[in-house]
């Protein structure tokens, strides 16, 4: 099919009502930058997932790199993104108004240079992110080892996707099919998505970032769903990014992010303890770890936020009583209006209903 | 070799060591009859209308590709003047010095801001330096006047139904540039930083209706288009496949996770002409030196067209419509 037969067929799709979900921050946004929501039928509904690793990560963490940030001797490093996020007191930003030292870099990388310019201060990288940002981390731990450098740690906030997405399904999510990420799928493969494409009986296509490589999948989801409808199996992994992602995916990568880092269980923002669904640093390099074992506790800036719901899937943002009203990218109150990649603010932004 | 080769507090003192930075670096670049008059205040000719811009220039680092802070606070003031369809005449300058600046690199970017100055055609009036604590650091203001010819009347609620929108050229490129060095991403991204003044002359003088222009800095297009749509109570439509953006632009931006549309320029204009007067007014654009790249990308939605006042709607590439709103917060890099 071409672009035009598959915007046909999703725009003209009559059949059961089908709740897709994305759970990749990248796809929340070039859904919206695409405005693809209008071009499929209104029976094709598509739900924002825990996608975007900001918006997951539990207020305990932040509160943990404000402490830090304010301890004499140490300076926190950072993604751009993570600097607004509320903790239970304030935001990162906040904190380095009143003198904590807060760098903000590009490249995790960049805390090299600034750990050798200033070797009497504690450098600590917040280390957060999905299986995509994992590698990038590992090769940080082999390089503090390797070069015996005594003053970077870690505080890893490391989210997986298989683990969370297997919580939604057990947790009785109304969801008929997946978008799944394409940046995780590159590292991991898609066969990552294999066990709950065969536990569930659910679709999963793995998509690229363009609109039309966005619409192909959706294409290819529904038609797998039209399928199980008439008795076939609907649970398998379709992979619509080929170019850059293979079933087995980049296993250099995997051994590196496993050498150093063990499955864990982890916090999400809303959602609780979720068996098997992050990483941390490995007992044997406990001492690169600036605390990040002990972060359980969540707490909601406002009790009405309702990120938790909208994580799931079982809330639009614009159906949580503070959208707009009291809570806007320059005032969140809640994680998913920070980060670009947010579904809070994407919805915001571009005015998504 | 000069002795003295960074700033220090004596040079704010008002005596000697001010004295010789002046005669030193600023006298020699900004030579002319009203500032060698060295009185209170200056006494220039003019009559009739006339519009009046002030701005202040804070930007890290002070020389980036493309440009210097000398030449972007003309441009930026300069710009501001011309985007009402005045004709810029006078310039005022008032540096703050931070302690520890070099006086080599000060010589540098005064030298670029007379230079801008001259190409923009506005003559530099008045100045005044101060110096401060600090770390070598530099903010200039600049107040720029420029006189309205008669019955001239460019505001951005003049939009109207059916008119064309323009751009001067491609998004992005200033912030791009600035944001890569702050970061230390190699690239060969350059600043815009330009004086638009032959290309909104060659507007007016070539006939054009226009009804709205303005420079597309802090913001980016999103936010200034969204502007003129609520000031105008029109809707307006652009084509997300018309707006140009440079492809190193668009690489920069897919890195970070960033949107061109909502990253700022420093030579680059909208503008909102009558629709039957859309091909003339882009040959005039695209025949000027700082506006190869313009482009017509959409337009004021006209009655009948199901649209909402205020609104900015942008056609996708593969046929969607996303509706756009003004800049939210500060456009951070992303993690993933």
């Amino acid at each position: 099919m071409n672009l035009e037969e598959i915007k046909q067929y999703l725009k003209e799709y009559n059949g059961p009502e089908l709740k897709i979900m994305e759970v990749c921050g990248s796809h929340t946004g070039a859904i919206a930058r695409n405005g693809i929501p209008g071009l499929v039928s209104d029976r094709i509904r598509l739900i924002s997932g825990p996608g975007c690793p900001v918006c997951v990560t539990p207020s305990s963490y932040i509160d943990r790199l404000i402490d830090l940030c304010l301890t004499p001797g140490v300076c926190v490093v950072t993604f751009g993104d993570l600097m607004r996020v509320p903790g239970s007191r304030m935001s990162l930003q906040q904190a380095s108004g009143m003198g904590g030292r807060v760098k903000m870099v590009y490249s995790p990388m960049d805390v090299f240079p600034m750990a050798q310019r200033e070797p009497e201060t504690t450098f600590v990288f917040a280390a957060v992110g999905f299986e995509t940002t994992a590698p990038v981390y590992a090769l940080m731990v082999e390089q503090i080892l390797e070069d015996h450098i005594e003053n970077i740690r870690l505080l890893t906030a490391l989210r997986t996707m298989p683990g969370i997405i297997d919580r939604l399904c057990a947790g009785g999510a109304d969801i008929q099919g997946f978008l799944a990420p394409g940046h995780v799928a590159v590292v991991t493969g898609s066969k990552a998505f294999e066990p709950l494409a065969a536990k569930y009986s659910l679709p999963f296509g793995v998509a690229g970032f363009t609109g039309e490589q966005i619409l192909t999948a959706l294409c290819g989801i529904v038609k797998a769903c039209e399928r199980a409808k008439s008795g076939k199996d609907g649970g398998l992994v379709m992979n619509f990014y080929p170019s850059v992602v293979t079933r087995e995916g980049n296993t250099e990568a995997q051994e590196l992010v496993e050498r150093y880092f063990g499955v864990s269980d982890a916090v999400w923002r809303g959602m609780g303890m979720v068996p098997a669904s992050g990483r941390l640093l490995r007992e044997e390099f406990a001492a690169l770890d600036a605390g990040s074992r002990d972060l359980t506790e969540d707490h909601k800036i406002n009790k009405a936020c309702c990120c938790d719901k909208v994580l799931m899937g079982k809330m639009k943002p614009t159906q949580c009583p503070l959208f707009q009203k009291v809570c806007s990218p320059l005032r969140p109150q809640g994680a998913c209006m920070v980060s670009t990649e947010g579904n809070c603010y994407t919805y915001y932004v571009n005015h998504r209903e | 070799m000069p002795e003295t080769v960074r700033i220090t507090m004596e040079h704010g003192s008002g005596g000697q060591a001010t004295g010789e930075l002046i005669g030193e670096i600023f006298a020699p670049a900004f030579r002319n009859e009203v500032l060698g008059q060295m009185e209170d205040s200056a006494v220039v000719s003019g009559s009739g209308r006339i519009a009046v811009t002030t701005d202040s220039f804070v930007v890290t680092p002070l020389v980036f590709r493309g440009g210097d802070i000398g030449r972007l606070c003309v441009c930026g003031t300069v710009n501001d003047l011309l985007m009402r369809g005045a004709v810029p005449r006078y310039l005022t300058c008032g540096f703050i010095l931070e302690e520890g600046l070099e006086i080599e690199l000060l010589r540098r970017i005064v030298r670029s801001l007379a230079e801008t100055a001259a190409e923009a055609g506005v003559q530099i009036i008045a100045g005044d330096t101060k110096v401060i604590e600090g770390n070598g650091g530099l903010i200039i203001n600049t107040t720029g006047v420029g006189s309205v010819p008669d019955g001239l009347d460019i505001s951005a609620g003049n939009a109207g139904e059916g008119d064309a929108v323009l751009v001067s050229g491609t998004m992005g490129d200033h912030h791009a540039a600035i944001l890569g060095e702050r970061l230390q991403i190699e690239s060969d991204i350059e600043s815009d930083c330009a004086p638009l003044g032959e290309i909104v002359k060659g507007l007016l003088d070539g006939g054009i209706r226009v009804r709205t222009l303005r420079d597309v800095t802090r913001g980016g297009l999103g936010t200034v288009l969204k502007e003129l749509a609520e000031a105008s109570g029109k809707c307006f439509i652009i084509e997300e496949d018309a707006v140009p953006v440079s492809a190193r632009v668009r690489d920069f931006c897919g890195l970070l996770g960033l949107d061109p549309l909502y990253m700022g320029n420093e030579g680059k204009l909208v503008a909102v002409v009558p629709r039957e007067q859309a091909a003339e007014a882009l040959e005039i654009m695209k025949n000027a030196r700082y506006g190869s790249g313009a482009a017509v990308i959409g337009k004021v939605a006209g009655a009948g067209e199901g649209t909402e006042a205020g609104e900015l709607l942008m056609r996708t590439q593969i046929g969607g419509v996303r509706r756009l709103t003004v800049l939210q917060g500060e456009g951070l890099p992303r993690i993933c």
